[in-house]
């Protein structure tokens, strides 16, 4: 029964299509921003779907140490290490 | 990859083994395009984690099950409280989430089988999945508080399930005359929305105020210290000089029992009649999330912090205020939040990986008044089997900001509220 058990099991892992979210996968962190930054209608708050990277970069950098002016999100960039940022940005960048 | 993964193929093989005979080659199909996942409640964390499992994997077979054809929103119910907002700018339908190509069922789930994974409905039909995800929200404890009862609360209204409640606390603002009582309840911690109760003292102050400012408001708390509490009584000072009173628990301030014929509040300390009593219960999760055996005996639901899954019933996700998120508030910004990160974890299980190690945000704005905003904001990652802050980030609006800083706050809440809408419902 073991043997066979173990025989159905691979088979099953060998059927199952690899992870949809591989390559896409979000960064940790990243899927909260939607909860303010809007996907589509104009806001007072930014779009940062499909936005440069970099810019994202600078300005939660910017964030974080305090040169960029902010309400809420100096005290959310404080929770991010560069790399983390980094990712995020990325991530944020590549969706439509 | 290997702990999730083991114990998918140690369940599996468990699962199979009465059966395993009756296994015909090839082997049935266990591919994730197959895969069911049941959400029970449409609230934000229900359809934003409903609609979320879709984006991630349109081949996911996603149902939503949720008796309310309409959906009225927690967030910014104040302001209909206070005649600033009408009612029907909290509601949301279904239509658009069916659109997306989730299943919506408008029936109430009455019973769970987690070991044969089947959901229950009231019209006697049942759902089977591979992963159950309950956003129940909380229930009101009608036996937690000495005369307060859901009759009680046709007199007493909680206003604290947005809808008929929200509109009869208002009603009763209206009705009374300049020079009243009012008098809001507040219950210990955890509860839904913890900054919830003094914002709407200041949004009720704002209206009395307006219309009737000989009137004075009272707050009986069951605590010493809430949330964004310095910003808060700083507001009340500055806007409404006079006017809020807060007793707090050493103080006598814990209510013990209600009397909803005279509309009297009962404390250690004395009686409080009130023109309008507003009583916000104790709270615990929906009753289906204890139907589904994912209560422990707080009354709220444990959970992992990467992936929701329950600590007790296996393959059941708890999100939102029902569970025990650590140091994340019960807000429709965390259910938001959460019910994303859910749905990845859900994705990655399903397709045999391994779910990374999740961050969360939350940010929760109050209106002090409604061009006066002030926020709390918080970053959590996975410490000790809990969510924990992550230290260093988060906290409060600055006390000492101008005026400026406040409106722009006062717009942030307002376009959360759009966009997060939005995301959850269409």
């Amino acid at each position: 029964m073991k043997a066979l058990c173990v025989a159905v099991a691979t088979a099953t892992v060998m059927a199952s299509s690899p992870p949809v979210l591989a390559a896409s996968e979000p960064s940790p962190g990243a899927t909260s921003c939607s909860g303010c930054h809007t996907s589509g209608a104009a806001s007072s708050v930014s779009r940062l779907y499909g936005r440069n990277a970099d810019e994202i970069m600078t300005a939660m950098t910017g964030f974080r140490d305090g040169s960029a002016p902010a309400t809420v999100m100096n005290r959310i960039a404080k929770g991010f290490s560069d790399d983390e940022l980094r990712a995020i940005a990325a991530w944020l960048a590549a969706q439509k | 990859m290997g702990i999730s993964h083991r114990m998918s193929r140690r369940e599996f093989c468990g699962a199979g083994a009465a059966t395993v005979t009756a296994l015909a080659f090839p082997l049935p199909a266990f591919a994730q395009s197959a895969a069911r996942v049941v959400v029970i409640g449409g609230g934000f964390g229900g359809a934003s984690c409903a609609r979320a499992l879709k984006a991630i994997d349109p081949k996911l077979q996603v149902t939503l099950v949720e008796p309310n054809k309409t959906f009225t929103a927690c967030p910014f119910s104040n302001n209909v409280i206070a005649g600033l907002r009408s009612i029907e700018a909290q509601q949301f339908g279904y239509d658009k989430i069916a659109a997306s190509g989730v299943t919506v069922v408008a029936q109430a789930a009455t019973a769970i089988d987690a070991a044969a994974r089947t959901v229950a409905l009231a019209d006697g039909t049942s759902l089977s999945y591979e992963r159950l995800v309950l956003s129940p929200g909380v229930d009101l404890r009608f036996d937690a508080l000495q005369g307060y009862d859901e009759a009680a609360a046709a007199k007493m209204p909680h206003a604290w399930k947005a809808g008929e409640q929200t509109l009869l606390l208002r009603k009763q603002l209206e009705a009374m005359d300049d020079g009243g009582l009012v008098v809001i309840a507040v219950p210990a911690n955890p509860f839904r929305c913890p900054p919830g109760p003094y914002e709407r003292a200041c949004l009720i102050a704002h209206y009395l105020k307006t219309k009737k400012p000989r009137s004075k408001l009272l707050i009986l708390d069951a605590k010493d210290t809430f949330s964004k509490q310095r910003l808060f009584q700083n507001a009340w000072k500055e806007l409404y000089p006079g006017m809020i009173e807060w007793v707090s628990l050493s103080q006598g301030g814990k209510v013990n029992a209600v009397n909803a014929a005279t509309n009297t509040l009962v404390t250690d300390f004395g009686n409080h009649t009130a023109q309008v009593a507003n009583v916000i219960p104790p709270q615990r999760a929906g009753r289906i999330a204890t139907i589904a055996g994912a209560t422990d005996n707080t009354g709220w639901c444990a959970i992992d912090p990467v992936t929701f899954e329950s600590k007790l019933a296996p393959n059941i996700h708890v999100i939102g205020d029902a569970c025990l998120a650590g140091a994340m508030p019960k807000s429709a910004f965390s259910a938001n939040a959460q019910a994303k990160v859910c749905a990845a974890a859900i994705a990655t299980l399903l397709s045999g990986g391994s779910p990374a190690t999740p961050k969360l945000i939350n940010t929760c704005y109050s209106l002090a008044a409604p061009d006066y905003g002030i926020s709390v904001a918080g970053v959590y990652q996975p410490k000790n089997g809990v969510l924990a802050d992550v230290e260093g980030a988060g906290g409060v609006s600055p006390a000492d900001a101008p005026r400026d800083f406040r409106a722009r706050e006062a717009d942030y809440a307002q376009s959360w509220f759009s966009t997060v809408t939005a995301e959850a419902f269409g």
